[in-house]
């Protein structure tokens, strides 16, 4: 287990606070990821079917005058910017609170069922029950989100739970839920149509309302994910020292499932099952901002819009004038990075 | 493993029956194991008859017997042995590969869930026919051979992907879990591309159906039942010992890197012939040598009636998806999915609580 390991590694003299330079060179990281953020959001303005150069995109963000480059930018490329940077942040702290809570590195809402669970809800909604409002079938994603999120701890938190097993179950879980939504599509070839485009994740083709709809709950996760930071460091040192001291268990596993719920349940509701980003952003910052995950959690939340954005663009600009959806790249990366992990440890640490 | 924890207080366990050659050539034969195959051959082969004789024109068991030998009522002959007998006996054989490599993969990963549906073989070979659909345009048997070069080029990868001084079993399902990600992403970015016909071509490539399959694809079938099934047979005693560990299979006699090699290339041959005769059908796989372990009561990897037990299991998927819907429109595959989805929640419930997971 590498936060276990980590956590514990420091000689007993060490002082228990960080030294200030570190702590200083944690907030410049943290800065710095919020300025790559930026550039990120803005070539993600720019860029697309139609590149627009940057004083129009400035032009249309805060002195439209209702050209074509301003409707553009304001009516599709903002709100899918917007839509990438909550959702990105969403499954990027969703993965870190899950990696938290089942001490288990391999842990993300794609690869372990969360995202399928909601995108299953989703489906069943709009084909068996008819529902065709966002508002109605947000509610069964954050529903199906939070089934798969319980039978996740209800897996990973048992101690022989060891990442294989858990990323095993979580795969045949995911096979399950997919062949579902697949079947769903098949009995109905009217709703093939629409739906295939939904079991993949993506940015496009929706609005910013939906969006607004979602962001109560996204935020709602996020303060929660916060809240849980601490009392989650001491369950990196296993149950029964974390219990010593005095971390309340049961409090903090159902906080952070119902933040789980809601992040990785609202994410997909808007975009579609988008897997990985939960995966890859911890490990990425991890390294560079330690185990602590008072400093990970908002790492996560700034780096993994910058990784989902990335993504997106590069799915825009791969194969002109058509685009590849952002599920589609993240999930080729991902992959890959799953086998590198897999690859460069011990058996026995995973 | 249910095998290492049999304990010896279980006397209960049969004797097996061991034949001997004077050649020195030995075969243990489990008798409650030879009685659990006859029984599933028999299931197999009375609901195959049930599903010949049903749909728009129906005949009673005793008539489809009497077609199939030759002297049935007038125009039955055309509607039984052209039209269903080919979907059934599809079935039958791709659910005997998909059993028989299931008991394989999970005797190799030690694990019940280290299927090589689960482990992304399937999706190899559901890749390699979604790449000639679309974009080959190609016929039945182009379709095909995509399915086994899929399949096939995927386990390549996945094994020299795992190698690190040799293959431990938790790497190369967890690097398959990986490559069928990566996968499952091309496999969607095709499948979103295509136009609404083909992606409906495309969409029983991903499910696994019965529905339309003809002559040639149980020719794909029947190949890799009698090429491959003799194989894994020969290779299947090596899997109990691969299953105590490295080291004491070499001390026993058995080379565990060759053997494996071996098995795993004969197991992916199995399954990628079945997908290309019928799609990956989810979790026969799966379920089919947990089944079989269970009515068998033998320890180790119960190829033979995992086998029998896939087959069982497709033909009665088919059976039921055939009564469900009517017009047979809905893929075998969605039952065995939603079944199969039942059967997981249950397993993962066992090994939760008996503390393996």
């Amino acid at each position: 287990m590498t936060t276990t390991a980590t956590a514990v590694a420091p000689a007993p003299e060490a002082k228990p606070a960080p030294p200030a330079g570190r702590r200083v060179m944690r907030a410049g990281g943290l800065l710095l990821g919020l300025a790559l953020l930026a550039v990120v959001v803005l070539v993600s303005i720019a860029v697309g079917a139609k590149a627009i150069p940057l004083d129009q995109v400035w032009h249309g963000l805060f002195g439209s005058t209702g050209t074509a480059d301003d409707r553009i930018v304001r009516e599709l490329r903002l709100p899918r910017t917007a839509l990438g940077v909550a959702a990105g942040a969403a499954l990027g702290l969703a993965g870190a609170v899950m990696q938290s809570l089942t001490r288990n590195p391999l842990a993300d809402p794609g690869l372990l069922g969360v995202n399928a669970g909601a995108s299953a809800a989703v489906v069943t909604a709009i084909s068996v029950l008819g529902i065709t409002s966002f508002t109605g079938y947000l509610w069964f994603a954050l529903a199906g989100a939070g089934v798969a999120a319980v039978l996740v701890n209800a897996l990973g938190g048992s101690r022989a739970a060891t990442p294989v097993r858990l990323a095993l179950a979580g795969t045949a879980v995911n096979a399950a839920l997919f062949g579902y939504v697949n079947g769903l599509q098949l009995t109905d070839l009217g709703a093939l149509e629409t739906m295939r485009h939904w079991s993949i994740g993506t940015l496009t083709g929706r609005r910013g309302d939906l969006l607004l709809t979602a962001l109560p709950f996204l935020l709602a996760g996020a303060v929660l994910a916060m809240a849980v930071a601490r009392p989650l460091n001491a369950v990196a040192l296993g149950e029964d020292t974390a219990r010593s001291l005095g971390a309340r268990l049961g409090r903090t596993r159902v906080l952070s499932i119902v933040a789980i719920t809601l992040l990785s349940g609202a994410a997909t509701a808007v975009c579609g099952p988008i897997g990985f980003i939960g995966l890859m952003i911890p490990h990425a910052v991890r390294a560079f901002c330690g185990p602590d995950n008072r400093w990970l959690f908002p790492y996560c939340a700034v780096f993994a819009p910058v990784l989902l954005l990335g993504s997106d663009i590069i799915g825009r600009v791969l194969v002109p004038p058509s685009e590849i959806e952002v599920g589609v790249v993240t999930a080729f990366f991902g992959g890959l990075l799953f086998i590198h992990l897999v690859r460069r440890r011990k058996v026995a640490q995973l | 493993m249910t095998a290492v924890r049999t304990s010896p207080a279980r006397r209960t366990a049969p004797r097996p029956t061991v034949l001997r050659t004077r050649g020195g050539l030995s075969l243990r034969l489990g008798r409650r194991a030879l009685l659990v195959c006859a029984a599933l051959a028999l299931t197999g082969i009375l609901v195959a008859v049930l599903s010949l004789g049903m749909g728009s024109y129906r005949l009673s068991p005793a008539e489809v017997v009497a077609t199939l030998f030759g002297d049935g009522p007038p125009g039955a002959d055309f509607v039984v042995v052209d039209l269903r007998l080919p979907r059934v006996l599809d079935g039958l054989l791709a659910g005997f590969a998909m059993g028989m490599s299931g008991a394989v993969f999970q005797s190799l990963a030690r694990n019940p869930l280290g299927s090589p549906d689960v482990i992304g073989f399937g999706s190899g070979a559901s890749a390699g026919a979604l790449v000639s659909v679309i974009l080959l345009e190609a016929g039945t048997a182009q379709i095909a051979l995509g399915a086994v070069a899929g399949g096939l080029a995927t386990a390549a990868a996945v094994y020299l992907l795992a190698w690190r001084r040799g293959v431990h079993g938790y790497r190369l399902v967890l690097v398959g879990i990986g490559g069928s990600a990566v996968l499952g992403s091309l496999t969607s970015y095709l499948y979103v591309r295509a136009d609404i016909g083909k992606a409906a071509e495309a969409a029983t490539w991903m499910i696994g159906s019965l529905n339309g399959r003809g002559w040639p694809d149980v020719s794909v079938a029947a190949l890799g039942v009698v090429a491959l099934a003799p194989a894994v047979l020969a290779l299947a005693r090596r899997l109990s010992l691969l299953e105590m560990g490295d080291d004491t299979a070499a001390a026993l006699g058995v080379a565990p890197e060759r053997s494996r090699l071996a098995l795993l290339a004969t197991g992916t041959g199995l399954t990628a012939l079945a997908v290309a005769a019928a799609g990956p059908i989810p979790f026969v796989a799966l379920a089919a040598p947990q089944l079989a372990r269970r009515l068998t009561r033998s320890p180790g990897p119960n190829v033979l009636p995992a086998a029998w037990m896939g087959a069982v299991l497709v033909t009665l998927a088919d059976w039921s998806a055939q009564r469900v819907s009517g017009t047979g429109i809905l893929p075998v595959g969605v039952i065995t999915g939603v079944g199969g989805g039942v059967y997981l929640a249950w397993l993962l419930f066992l090994e939760r609580r008996s503390g393996k997971l």
